[in-house]
């Protein structure tokens, strides 16, 4: 296998995501390359070869500095057809999501996503994938090269192997079309709020609270709990709580011992973020909400009926 | 403004949601609805058609034939044309197959803006539009929260692990929108009754321009091995709010974990 792992970078650092990929791409075989692009991204070729990389590949041009995804299009299909690699790998993300959908319709090749392993058997490549919610587990393969996957965020960890690596600087073209969309604004932060990370208990919301008010009822219960709020990125998005209190793939990653879903219907991209709860309990008004599927405990019932009475015992018993 | 806007039939919530164990297909066979993530999608059409003044909003699906009703629910939205692309040799498309047919079908139309959904229920890709707008040659911004049309260009502001970025792309040009971005309407009775009186086409691979070895599983590039069930989760229980009990029963399952 000649296997490509690409290596998002972020604040001037190679992402977790990514170097986590790469050291699982290095365990399944041994010529593996990282291929990084971005403007002054040449310094990071160091810390990727402590990862798993034998070879990393640098693309460095002012083109590649926003992370918008065609450009990177343009130079990866250049670099998978001329170095003939057979394996490209991507970390989830919402840059790799679309670099790997656009790498696949350029190079009429086969992209599996959502991966939560890859092994080698009988010499062919095979992906792990849950799918229909995660109520089953699927292998896929590839009828053709390159194979493209992209792995579900927080899958493998990271792994020093104190490797250098070769770096060798590759060319930068890109078309017209994909200069067009361009960054005016990057990685804003909409507003601060408290850390949720290291919270025992969180309640959180969703879109089901109905209104941007919706959430006292969640904040009630989360004081009466000692605990702390977290939101889906719907609520963040419509702007009902702030992007720090939200959970999921492009949020936090969080495992408290209690973890109480509001109104949240449990998509894949929030449940990565906190399925490493201890205690999983849901309210939902839909008996087939999917977050049902992985929860400890399934309430059925409106959140505006079951949360207040809720927090109202819980204060009873807690004496507070 | 002329706006196409890609929509999806999926297995509707109720109904069970199932891989064949013989073909490794999603049975398609249960009751379907329009994905509702994709209302978004016809919303944010409608809207933009209407702030523009002009134009039309064409609603473009590929499926089997029974996923006309969900094309016919998009015409009762709003539309105000649909294309359906139905073709047997079509089941089982990957990424690659269905991007070559969408975006075969979007060529013919040369909208000035075409929108997507945030993702399709069943498959969960959220990736799609990256893959037509390379096809077809378009700039591509996802994850669009908001979206504002001034000047030839698109405004969108979508949130990434780190943020919230602004991106502008001149028209003509592909956007994905999240479920944020707008309380989608209902049909109404009018819209229902009208649907069946807007334009509907079907369209076949060979109108694509496409042969059988573009579609389906001779299309595609991946393929599935092998079923198996998850890794058991391990005990689970569901209470009902009847009469208004549930609280009570959190409380006394929590307290028995020793969770208060
Ligand atoms: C690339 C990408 C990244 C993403 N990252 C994230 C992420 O980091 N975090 C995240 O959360 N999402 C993320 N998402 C979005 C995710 O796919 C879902 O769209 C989102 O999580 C849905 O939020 P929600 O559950 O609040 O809303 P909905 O899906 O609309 O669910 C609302 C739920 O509330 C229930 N409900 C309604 N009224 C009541 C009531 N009165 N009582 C009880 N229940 C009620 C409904 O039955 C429904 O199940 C991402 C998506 C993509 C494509
Ligand atoms: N068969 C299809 N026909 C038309 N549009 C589709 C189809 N499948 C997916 N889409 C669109 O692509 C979006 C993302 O789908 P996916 O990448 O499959 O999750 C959906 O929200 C729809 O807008």
């Amino acid at each position: 296998m000649a296997t490509l792992v690409y290596v998002e970078d972020h604040e001037g650092e190679p992402v977790k995501g990514s170097l986590g990929v790469l050291g699982k791409a290095a365990q399944l075989g041994d010529d593996v390359a990282a291929v990084l692009l971005g403007s002054g991204v040449e310094g990071l070729a160091e810390p990727v070869g402590r990862h798993g990389a034998a070879r990393v590949l640098v693309g460095d041009d002012s083109a590649l500095e926003a992370p918008l995804p065609q450009p990177r299009v343009d130079v990866l299909a250049k670099l998978v057809e001329s170095e003939g690699f057979d394996t490209v790998l991507f970390g989830a993300s919402v840059l790799a999501a679309d670099v790997a959908a656009g790498l696949a319709a350029r190079l009429d090749a086969g992209l599996n996503w959502d991966l939560v392993d890859l092994e080698v058997r009988d010499g062919e490549l095979v992906g792990k994938r849950p799918a229909l919610g995660d109520s089953v587990l699927v292998d896929v393969g590839w009828t053709g090269e390159p194979r493209l996957a992209l792995i579900r965020s927080g899958t493998f960890e990271p792994v020093e192997s104190g490797g250098s690596a070769e770096v060798t600087k590759i060319p930068v073209e890109v078309q017209d079309f994909s200069r067009q969309a361009v960054m005016v604004e990057q990685a804003h932060e909409e507003s601060e709020g408290p850390s949720i990370e290291d919270a025992d208990v969180i309640v959180a919301g969703g879109r089901g609270l109905g209104k941007p008010e919706g959430f006292s009822i969640v904040e009630d219960l989360a004081k009466a709990l000692g605990g702390a709020v977290a939101a889906t990125r719907a609520v963040v998005d419509a702007g009902w709580y702030p992007y720090a209190s939200q959970v999921g793939q492009t949020g936090k990653t969080v495992s408290p011992k209690l973890y109480i879903a509001c109104g949240i219907s449990g998509a894949i991209q929030h449940k990565v973020g906190m399925q490493g709860s201890g205690t999983i309990v849901a309210i939902n008004k839909d008996p087939n909400a999917p977050i049902f599927e992985y929860s400890d405990l399934a309430v059925v019932g409106d959140v505006n009926e079951v949360v207040p009475k809720l927090t109202e015992l819980v204060k009873e018993k807690r004496g507070s | 403004m002329k706006v196409l806007v890609c929509v999806k039939e999926v297995p509707d919530a109720s109904a069970p949601k199932r891989l064949d164990p013989q073909t490794f297909r999603l049975d398609r066979s249960v009751a379907g609805a329009l994905n509702d993530f994709d209302t978004h999608a016809i919303e944010a059409a409608l809207q933009v058609k209407e702030a523009t003044g002009e134009g039309e909003v064409v609603a473009l699906l590929m499926g089997p034939e029974k996923a006309a009703d969900s094309l016919r629910k998009a015409l009762a939205i709003g539309a105000d044309r649909a294309i359906h692309v139905a073709d047997e040799s079509l089941g089982g498309s990957d990424l690659v197959a269905t991007s070559k047919a969408l975006a075969k079908a979007l060529e013919r139309e040369s909208p000035e803006l075409v929108v997507f959904g945030q993702q399709a229920g069943d498959s969960d890709g959220a990736v799609l539009w990256a893959a037509v707008a390379d096809r077809v040659g378009l700039p591509v911004v996802s994850q669009a929260a908001s979206l504002e049309l001034a000047d030839g260009k698109v405004r969108v502001k979508r949130q990434t692990e780190y943020g919230y970025d602004v991106i502008e792309a001149p028209l003509p040009c592909v956007v994905a929108v999240s479920d944020a971005i707008n309380e989608p309407r209902y049909p109404s009775l009018k819209g229902i009754m009208g649907a069946k009186k807007k334009p509907q086409e079907t369209l076949s691979l060979s109108d694509l321009g496409l042969s059988a070895e573009d579609a389906g599983e001779a299309g595609s590039r991946t393929r599935v091995l092998a079923l198996a069930d998850p890794p058991s989760r391990g005990e689970s229980e569901r209470i009902e709010d009847d009469g208004g009990t549930a609280a009570e029963k959190v409380v006394e399952y929590l307290s028995s974990r020793k969770l208060l």
